[in-house]
């Protein structure tokens, strides 16, 4: 028996800043990215794409390419016909969605440039390329659907044969679904006796650009095909691949090794996984494909591409009264996994934190000839936050108002949750007051709207701006029964064990498939709590589906307030096993036992064991209670009761040089509520990192087509990633309300920095220049667009398309033998 | 030529990269590939003393020199200050341009032991991270030069 | 990723690889640092049967002082260029441009020459070694030649080096006591100048005595700002006097169009950066 003083630790481990138990390998170059891996007589793949957006395919001449050396095949649709399965939408938004049906490798017409016409197998991966180069294929270009809103007409058709580009139409109505009342007559009052601002803001086309470019081995060689790939979702792949291809579920495993990054690039199911998964199964040995940088930025999904239209009504004194939206989004060339998914998903947050009395949310999602669009980091809910954040500002400047006043007259108050919003949700808990109250101080409001007024009087070269955001999201994906009731094609739930070892050891399974979110550190820290043991005796497992059998992975900030519930629930489920064992082996009643920090007592008495122990007893299974199974390991899986709201207040200072229209950010302070935080460390870094990418999509990146359907933004040189020397020390800190909907109290936090910063940017951007006559500018805020905005040209209207700087180019260079000698 | 401190010899095609001669001939797999246009420095290595894109380098052209790797960054077990530093100040979330970016970092403190914030921004400009904002990668340079910031969450 | 094949020759002389290049012609390429030209065959946009590396002639490395001009090497790395205290003290336009050229490891990795014979019109270097009148030595099967600055670059990505021809060195004339600075417009750092300026200035007084102005990717090579040198002469060196003669920037440019701006962006940009250029290259 034990005393409470022989545990090491008894600080709680929630809370505490932890350094990760992942970095360790990951700092020393001891990892396993899915490229890492090579086994005997493994081949190799390389694709060749179409260079053009919409063509026919009218002859595929393979055999240079069959002949050239250690080619091992050559395949076309053709060649692998039903074989190589095909790619399925989980989520069809509405019953008669016009869905293409998208083979992994093009039969007869391409729909976008850069999907796959051919692959080539050999013993290399530069030798494929080689043959790959020898690959003919004939095309018969046909017109392309590229801009969104002339897709929208039906102009040119992204597939002749469905006869419309027009995906899904799908509508929510406060007055139709009784949560609210009539948009249109809100409007109408609005536009005789109050103030209506109607807004179309542009969400650019967007490309995840996580750092490891995706890779899949398949080994076919075992009783189980096994599929390494370089995703978030190993278990939702599995059951496509199983539901596809024919090939059993029991006989496939997926592994999801270290996987770097994803920001919802990742979670989808890839024409490559499926060609690797086909012809290794064919060749009956191991394959691998690994994308280079530019296939990646051309083939793997993109995100955002959608126009609002936005109609807010308000009374005079800027009580909003009416949201009307109207959402044009861009599909690609194929629905996606999630596919029209993504814009519902923000279907219930345009409203966000504020009093609507009446709400009309409508969406058209629309095929064209571009690379197909899904999740990105936030999904749908940036786009919502986005609009509504910008057309609050909007009615502020239009009333006269201070934008916070304008916030805080519509937000709900404290003391006002539970809310059940004009969208249908309830809110469980938020304080608006206590985040904005605590960002306003940390950010000097006041000093600083007295500097942008003295420098307006002064007619400075440099012009201040305060951009603001008081945003909320719903995360937490999903309870299952409201994916059910919008038709995606799975639940929401999320699946944990913890297996008690005789050594006094925890291995916990997560359903959760992490990719640089640091689950291994959090999830432990919330065991050793739980259980009472040490964190480092806690072991995380996750990523394969034969080790964690269940699960639905990593997306949709779901990870801790899901699976980590999940964990909760299962660890509960070890306690009460482990009880009668307790109560049998210090002669006690179970009544009588009691569990706290690692050690059950008797009540009343210092009587107690460890629960190494009991495992231990367990184990050897010699003395326990009759008739007892001699285990404590515990399954618990766990579907959310509902959403949960993370919410938060950012403000955004920014200098704006009017002569060039460059842009500087002077100050960035962002006061968050994630309720309760298990590792500040970890959401430190998720908010930082978070940030960045919302600030990138302000201000740097856009994903460019050519007249010709061509991407020109193809390569890191034109897709513009921040660096360190572009970004600066972001201000955050936290305010606490625990979310009631879980037992730790903890709300999402992937994607609250990236879904929060994009509208406090561009409204800094806006604010420093709307004496100047501008009150909006398209994404991202280039300098030319900014300074063309002050010219007096709108929103600065699209960049230059159809052109990439040519530093890499010499086709037109001279002949000079020196030129592309390296600089 | 000389690859952490081992001798190593082969016979390559001269088109073979530095960064793919490490992974593929020698197993370095610590050292990786993230773009094809030497924008995201994720295979920076050390080449003769200072640091050099791998992808951005033919293997043939770094015969007879010496070239230290992420995995070759460690002495006996004993990590690397800015290792170190990275893990305390959680420099790193997905890891895939950890090595690429402790390996600019370590040449960025050998050319310059007390590098101010903005010098450690710009010394690290031709690494590209998506997850972490860059704050706490900057952070981790700065503790590990020894200028100590300390840690907040 | 992977380049196609290709041979692989290097040198150790400049003799040998002047006459490398005579035997494989047409289908050989030199190679620097590389780190322009290995990123255009990973992507295969070209694909030489012929690789000569430059890399182990020793005698292209270094900088030296030979009276009026310093000369650089042309195979001498950008940051060993950056550092260097005869191009610090002589050509100091030149250090500001290499300051802010690519990034850290590019700097280690490539090379002075290297970047000035592949002539991309947005490279960091023409610009200020034309302003400085840089002479480029040039050395073939029949010896060596010089050619002047104006003379050096031709077109998008041409140079006056002749097809078996290799860049051994440039003299860039001294410059002793000039203030400089380059002026270099990005979105975000690691990208290459949408428009840049280099200006050096030699002040008397509050006067400024001479002026030197070159632009970075205003046309399909760097471009001399002569109009703009011209009317600074005898200027002083303030706000108004210097926007005056600024205002001359765009002539004689054909500026490119592309995402990060159109021609008529880029020739207002290169007034205001001609402006900003010379104020501080006059430590005004």
């Amino acid at each position: 028996m034990t005393t409470l003083e022989d545990r090491p630790d008894v600080a709680p481990e929630i809370g505490r800043d932890r350094r990760r138990k992942e970095d360790q390998r990951l700092i020393t170059g001891r990892t396993r990215w899915t490229d890492n891996i090579t086994l005997p007589g493994m081949l190799h793949l390389a694709m060749v794409r179409s260079p053009f957006a919409h063509a026919r395919i009218t002859g595929i001449d393979t055999s240079e390419a069959k002949a050239a050396t250690n080619v091992v095949g050559v395949f076309t649709a053709a060649d692998l016909g039903e074989s190589q399965g095909v790619l399925i939408n989980a989520w069809a938004i509405t019953e008669d969605q016009v869905t293409p049906t998208h083979l992994p490798m093009a039969a007869d017409r391409v729909s976008f440039a850069g999907e796959i016409v051919a692959v080539v197998v050999a013993r290399t991966q530069a030798e494929a390329r080689d043959a790959a180069e020898l690959v003919d294929v004939d095309y018969e270009e046909l017109p392309a659907a590229l801009d969104l809103k002339k897709a929208a007409a039906d102009e040119v058709l992204a597939h002749p044969e469905l006869g419309t580009n027009k995906s899904a139409f799908w509508q929510f109505d406060s007055e139709g679904a009784g949560t609210g009342g009539n948009v249109e007559a809100a409007i109408e009052k609005a536009r005789t006796d109050g103030v209506v601002i109607e807004r179309e803001f542009r969400q650019q086309r967007l490309i995840p650009a996580f750092m490891e470019p995706r890779s899949t081995v398949v080994d076919p060689s075992g009783e189980q095909i096994t599929m390494w790939s370089a995703t978030q979702i190993p278990h939702i792949l599995r059951f496509a691949l199983a539901a596809t291809t024919g090939v059993p579920e029991s006989k496939i495993r997926v592994i999801a090794p270290d996987v770097g990054g994803g920001f919802g690039g990742k979670l989808q199911t890839t024409p490559e996984e499926w060609l690797t998964f086909c012809l290794a199964n064919r060749l009956g040995k191991p394959v691998k494909y690994t994308e280079t940088r530019s296939e990646s930025l051309v083939s793997a999904h993109h995100g955002r591409d959608q126009w609002q239209k936005l109609t807010l009504a308000a009374e005079k004194d800027g009580t909003v009264t009416g949201l009307k939206v109207d959402l044009l989004a861009d599909l690609g060339s194929y629905v996606s996994l999630v596919g029209g998914g993504v814009p519902v998903l923000g279907a219930f947050m345009f409203n966000a934190i504020y009093k609507f009395p009446a709400y009309q949310f409508n969406c058209q999602t629309v095929l064209t000839n571009k690379t197909w669009t899904d999740a990105y980091r936030g999904a749908g809910r940036p786009e919502a936050t986005y609009g509504i954040e910008r057309i609050m500002s909007e009615l502020a400047a239009e009333i006269g108002m201070d934008p916070i006043e304008l916030r805080e007259k519509n937000w709900i108050k404290h003391e006002e949750f539970p809310f059940t919003t004009v969208a249908g949700l309830e809110y469980d808990t938020g304080n608006y007051e206590a985040a904005t109250a605590k960002a306003l101080e940390m950010f000097g409001y006041d000093e600083l709207r007295a500097e942008q007024k003295r420098r307006r009087e002064a007619g400075d070269t440099v012009q201040l701006g305060i951009g603001i955001s008081t945003f909320t999201e719903m995360c937490g994906l999903a309870p299952s029964r409201v994916l059910g009731s919008l038709n995606y094609g799975a639940g929401g739930w999320e699946s944990a064990t913890v297996r008690m070892l005789a050594t006094g050891k925890v291995e916990v399974v997560t359903g959760a498939s992490a990719h640089g979110q640091g689950h291994e550190t959090a999830f432990s820290q919330i065991v050793a709590d739980r259980l009472g043991v040490s964190f480092d005796d806690v072991e995380v497992l996750h990523g394969d589906t034969q080790i964690a059998s269940k699960g639905l992975d990593t997306y949709g900030s779901r990870s801790l307030v899901v699976g980590g519930e999940a964990l909760v629930k299962a660890t509960d489920k070890v306690i009460e096993k482990a009880k009668p064992v307790a109560a049998h082996l210090l002669e006690a009643s179970v009544e009588d036992i009691e569990f706290s920090a690692g050690r059950f007592s008797v009540r009343g008495t210092d009587q107690g064991l460890a629960i190494g122990e009991i495992a231990s007893a367990v184990f050897t299974a010699h003395n326990l209670p009759d008739g007892m199974e001699p285990s404590l390991d515990s399954e618990a899986t766990y579907d959310p009761i509902n959403f949960n709201y993370p919410h938060g207040t950012h403000l955004c200072a920014m200098e704006v040089d009017t002569e060039t229209g460059a842009v500087k950010m002077r100050k960035y302070v962002c006061v968050d509520d994630i309720g309760n935080v298990i590792n500040p460390l970890i959401v430190s870094g998720q908010v930082q990192g978070g940030l960045v990418q919302g600030i990138a999509q302000a201000l740097w990146e856009e994903a460019v087509y050519d007249e010709a359907g061509t991407l020109v933004s193809g390569s890191f040189v034109d897709y513009l990633l921040p660096t360190s020397a572009d970004t600066m020390n972001y201000e955050i800190d936290h305010t606490t309300t625990p979310s009631i909907t879980n037992t730790l109290g903890t709300k999402g936090v992937g994607e609250a920095g990236t879904i929060a910063s994009t509208p406090a940017v561009v409204g800094s951007v806006v604010d420093a220049i709307r004496h100047l006559g501008v009150n909006d500018i398209q994404m991202p805020c280039t300098p030319e667009r900014v300074w063309k905005a002050i010219q007096g040209a709108g929103t600065g209207g699209p960049a230059t398309e159809g052109a990439a700087m040519p530093h890499f180019d010499t086709d037109e260079a001279g002949t000079a033998s020196t030129e592309g000698a390296g600089a | 030529m000389m690859v952490d401190g081992a001798k190593v010899a082969d016979d390559v095609e001269p088109r073979t990269l530095l960064v793919q001669y490490l992974r593929e001939k020698l197993g370095k797999t610590g050292t990786v590939v993230g773009c094809d246009t030497s924008n995201c420095g994720a295979c920076t290595v050390h080449l003769d003393g200072t640091s050099v894109k791998s992808c951005n380098v033919l293997a043939v052209q770094a015969d007879g020199g010496e070239v230290k790797t992420i995995e070759g960054l460690a002495t006996d077990g004993v990590l690397h200050p800015v290792q170190e530093a990275f893990r305390d100040c959680h420099g790193l979330q997905c890891g895939y341009c950890t090595p690429g970016m402790i390996m600019q970092s370590v040449a960025l403190l050998e050319e310059n032991p007390t590098p101010s914030e903005a010098e450690i921004r710009e010394g690290l400009e031709g690494n590209l991270c998506r997850c972490t904002g860059y704050q706490n990668i900057v952070r981790a340079v700065k503790q590990a030069s020894g200028q100590t910031e300390g840690v907040t969450a | 990723m992977i380049p196609a094949q290709f041979d692989y020759l290097a040198p150790t002389t400049v003799e040998e690889a002047v006459s490398a290049l005579a035997e494989h012609g047409d289908e050989a390429k030199i190679i620097a640092g590389g780190q322009s030209l290995l990123p255009v065959l990973r992507l295969r946009l070209n694909a030489p049967e012929m690789i000569i590396d430059l890399g182990r002639i020793e005698a292209l490395r270094g900088v030296r002082d030979d009276g009026d001009a310093i000369v650089i090497g042309a195979m001498t790395p950008h940051a060993a260029v950056q550092k260097d205290p005869l191009v610090a003290e002589h050509a100091a336009l030149i250090s500001r441009a290499v300051d802010h050229l690519a990034d850290a490891q590019i700097r280690h990795r490539g090379t002075f020459g290297g970047a000035l014979a592949h002539a991309d019109p947005a490279g960091d270097l023409g610009a200020p070694a034309i302003a400085l009148g840089s002479q480029f030595v040039i050395a073939g099967p029949s010896g060596t030649r010089t050619v002047d600055a104006d003379e050096f670059f031709v077109d998008l990505f041409e140079t006056a080096i002749g097809e078996d021809e290799i860049l051994t060195e440039v003299r860039v004339p001294k410059h002793t006591g000039w203030g400089a600075h380059y002026e270099k417009f990005v979105r975000v750092a690691h990208q290459w100048p949408i428009v840049a300026v280099a200006a050096a200035v030699r002040a008397e007084g509050g006067t400024i005595a001479e002026a030197r102005v070159g632009l970075t990717n205003m046309g399909n090579t760097p471009i001399r700002a002569r109009a703009v040198e011209q009317a600074l002469v005898g200027q002083p060196a303030t706000e108004e006097a210097v926007a005056a003669a600024a205002a001359h920037a765009t002539e004689g440019t054909n500026p490119p169009a592309d995402l990060n701006g159109d021609s008529d962006y880029r020739r207002h940009l290169a007034g205001v950066l001609t402006r900003r250029a010379v104020l501080a290259a006059a430590g005004a």
